[in-house]
């Protein structure tokens, strides 16, 4: 197994270029992916190596660069879109909820869209105004979508491919703040399958990160890196934390949180979109029908209010840090 | 700009008169040419019966068998048109009226009154006949056709030379589907690709009840022009003139000319679905305006006129004609409801525990009722 340390960023680039290379079907889509290499440079060196039809310069258009992939996978490729920004994924709202997400059901199976479109995601980078978002519950509400999110660069290696390997639609939210976080990736041994029961890091599974028996935590995306320095400090305190990263927020691998709350009785979620119908609601909801008897508190939630995101003078106070979720863990401690 | 500049029906292709007898076109009167009898007996016959299936489905409707039916009424020569120019590797992406060009290309009729009786949001195998299924929400489906067209230049079937391989995509919308933000990205992608497409606007007067006026203040082939696409205005109640500009768009697209915009300038002589009255919104002189036009009227004409319609075909059409009437009424009321477990199917491609899970408690659920008729309750 040969490692090498890279960014999270660079990470994803890897897992493009492997798919890339592996399938002449896929080809990669969006807004100044090409010679920039992408605002982020996720896609940086795979316009020059693979050419301008494999790696699309596309019109400064998202309903038009999802829909034009629907169009390209129906005639059998692999489109992996890539949306600049999150706020700037509502113009293509409709083609991925009314679309893209339901064309297997009303083809009554006989047509697939392998389409992934990935979206930088999340705030904490002192962005302006619509360039932080959380979106994702608003497309893990739309059935027929399968929404993810890697909180760490050997996940974002992997996931990407398993989410272009996916016979369905998905939405990749890749959190923006860990760009540039820097981990150990094995290159070279191939990603697990991304539907099976038999692949423990398939796409729909969560992981348990970090073991511990008084709390459960659960985050996904950028909002696992505060979780993470959250129960070392709480272990520093006493207080064993079981840090979850949910990877998959559509469909939710439920049996994996039951079976942590069962065991610590205790629940927090920390994501940073607002709480308010949230994933978090649906986790809390899903934890208390399937763990009500061995709940020793209510599951309490760490997030975005219901306001707009705010200016970036102030957004760590709106974002799920380390101190909110600690005050959450404390809060749950004293039921 | 007054409603009756856009209603003028100048500068369009024509090459069949309302009265039967060709004219010409320096242009397009060659790529008509070789229509013989037995080509323009073909068209008769899918307007025909295109027409007796779409009165049928009416009926059906009003009997309570459909929640709903579009019909095609009056646009049957821009459809039966346009579909006869197209090659059998050629893709199309309709809206939800396009029944005659369902029937050029080949789609059991019957299939397409799935979706209004309730029993599938589709109802045939795009693949199997290079038609999409028909897609409901305005516009969303121009880009697909554009994508699909961008694949097949991919694929290298695009100026190959060879007519059986060289590949088409041709997408069909209405007036108000042009103010749509799909359609204009549709033009956009499309024109900077050079993608093998022809975007077919039946402007057909009335977006239910609004006018063309109510969507743009240039005549819609305009559009086309903004975006560098080629585009022409036919009378979209001449079969023939609508063959022709559709067989140049395709010729264009499949020799590598990109793409084109036609305005099939047609009249939707039925309401727009059954469940609207256009009797609130238009005149009875628009409508006898329109019937003196009426596409079939005008074939029948011309064919009766070149002594092209043998009695013998003529009888022989209106049995073909009731008989699919009947195979449709009996087609149609045979169709019980799915399932109801089968709303949990295809949902996804590949296995979900959240649907899987909804499943199992919803058959667990329904397990609890005594079996009776129908279904599973």
């Amino acid at each position: 197994m040969t490692t090498e340390r890279i960014t999270f960023a660079k990470a994803i680039n890897s897992g493009l270029r492997r798919a890339l290379e592996q399938d002449p079907k896929v080809l990669l889509m969006g807004e100044d992916i090409g010679a920039l290499g992408g605002v982020f440079r996720v896609t940086d060196g795979l316009h020059k190596d693979f050419g301008p039809d494999r790696v699309v310069d596309t019109p400064l258009a998202e309903s038009g660069i999802v829909g034009t992939a629907i169009g390209l996978a129906l005639r059998g490729y692999r489109p992996v879109c890539e949306i600049q920004f999150d706020g700037f994924i509502f113009p293509a709202f409709d083609q991925i909820t009314t679309q893209l997400a339901k064309m297997h059901y009303r083809s009554q199976g006989r047509l697939t869209l392998p389409v992934v479109i990935r979206v930088p995601f999340g705030g904490g980078i002192g962005a302006i105004e619509h360039h932080s978002e959380s979106p994702e519950a608003l497309f893990a509400h739309t059935p027929g979508l399968r929404v993810v999110s890697p909180s760490n660069p050997a996940d974002a290696y992997a996931m990407i491919q398993q989410a272009i390997a996916s016979p369905d639609p998905v939405l990749f939210f890749e959190p923006k703040v860990r760009y540039w976080d820097k981990a150990d990736v094995d290159l070279e041994t191939p990603a697990e399958p991304p539907h099976t029961d038999a692949a423990p890091t398939g796409l729909d599974r969560a992981r348990v990160l970090r073991e511990g028996t008084d709390v459960t935590l659960i985050a996904y995306g950028p909002s696992v890196a505060p979780a993470l320095k959250a129960a070392a400090t709480a272990a520093a305190e006493g207080t064993s934390v079981e840090v979850i990263d949910l990877r998959t927020i559509s469909p939710l691998d439920t049996d994996t949180l039951v079976a942590s709350v069962r065991k610590t009785g205790r629940c927090v979620v920390a994501h940073e979109a607002p709480v308010l119908y949230g994933t978090g609601a649906e986790i809390a909801a899903r934890v208390t029908e399937r763990c009500f008897f061995h709940l020793q508190a209510p599951v309490l939630r760490v997030g975005g209010f219901h306001v707009p995101y705010p200016v970036a003078k102030i957004e760590q106070d709106y974002l799920p840090n380390l101190d909110r979720i600690l005050e959450a863990i404390d809060r749950t401690l004293t039921f | 700009m007054s409603p009756a500049e856009h209603l003028a029906d100048a500068g369009l292709v024509q090459l069949l008169t309302p009265a039967g007898e060709r004219v010409d076109h320096p242009v397009y009167s060659p790529l008509a040419a070789h229509l013989d009898g037995d080509a323009l007996r073909a068209m008769y016959r899918d307007m025909v019966l295109v027409r007796r299936f779409d009165n049928e489905a009416t009926s059906l409707q009003r009997q309570g068998e459909l929640g709903l039916w579009a019909q095609s009424l009056g646009q049957e020569g821009a459809q039966v048109g346009s579909g006869h120019a197209l090659a059998p590797q050629d893709y199309v992406f309709p809206s939800y009226r396009e029944h005659g060009v369902a029937q050029t290309r080949g789609v059991d009729l019957a299939n397409l009154l799935r979706l209004f009786r309730g029993i599938d949001h589709g109802g045939w195998d795009p693949t199997a006949h290079n038609f999409h299924l028909y897609t409901l929400v305005i516009g969303s489906h121009t880009l697909h056709a554009t994508g699909y067209a961008m694949g097949v230049q991919r694929d290298g079937l695009v100026g190959t030379g060879d007519p059986t391989r060289d590949t088409a995509v041709v997408t069909y919308f209405g007036d108000g589907a042009t103010s749509q933000g799909d359609v204009n990205e549709a033009l956009v992608f499309a024109a900077v690709n050079n993608a093998p497409l022809v975007l077919f606007c039946q402007n057909n007067q009335w977006a239910i009840s609004e006018p063309t006026t109510r969507q743009a203040r240039v005549p819609l082939a305009d559009r086309g022009l903004g975006f560098g696409v080629p585009s022409v205005r036919v009378d979209g109640n001449d079969v023939i003139a609508s063959y022709a500009v559709t067989a140049e768009a395709l010729e264009r697209a499949r020799s590598g000319g990109g793409p084109t915009f036609i305005e099939a300038f047609t009249y939707r002589m039925g309401a727009h679905t059954t469940s609207d009255d256009p009797t609130r919104y238009r005149s009875a002189a628009e409508d006898e305006y329109w019937r003196q036009r009426d596409p079939i009227d005008r074939l029948r004409l011309h064919l009766e006129q070149t002594d092209e319609l043998p009695a013998a075909f003529a009888t022989d059409l209106e049995a073909e004609a009731v008989a699919l009437g009947e195979r449709i009424r009996s087609t149609v009321r045979s169709w019980g409801p799915p399932t109801p477990a089968s709303m949990f199917d295809h949902v996804y491609a590949s296995p979900n525990s959240v649907v899987d899970s909804e499943r199992a408690w919803f058959e667990s659920y329904e397990s609890t009722f005594a079996p009776t008729q129908g279904g599973a309750r």
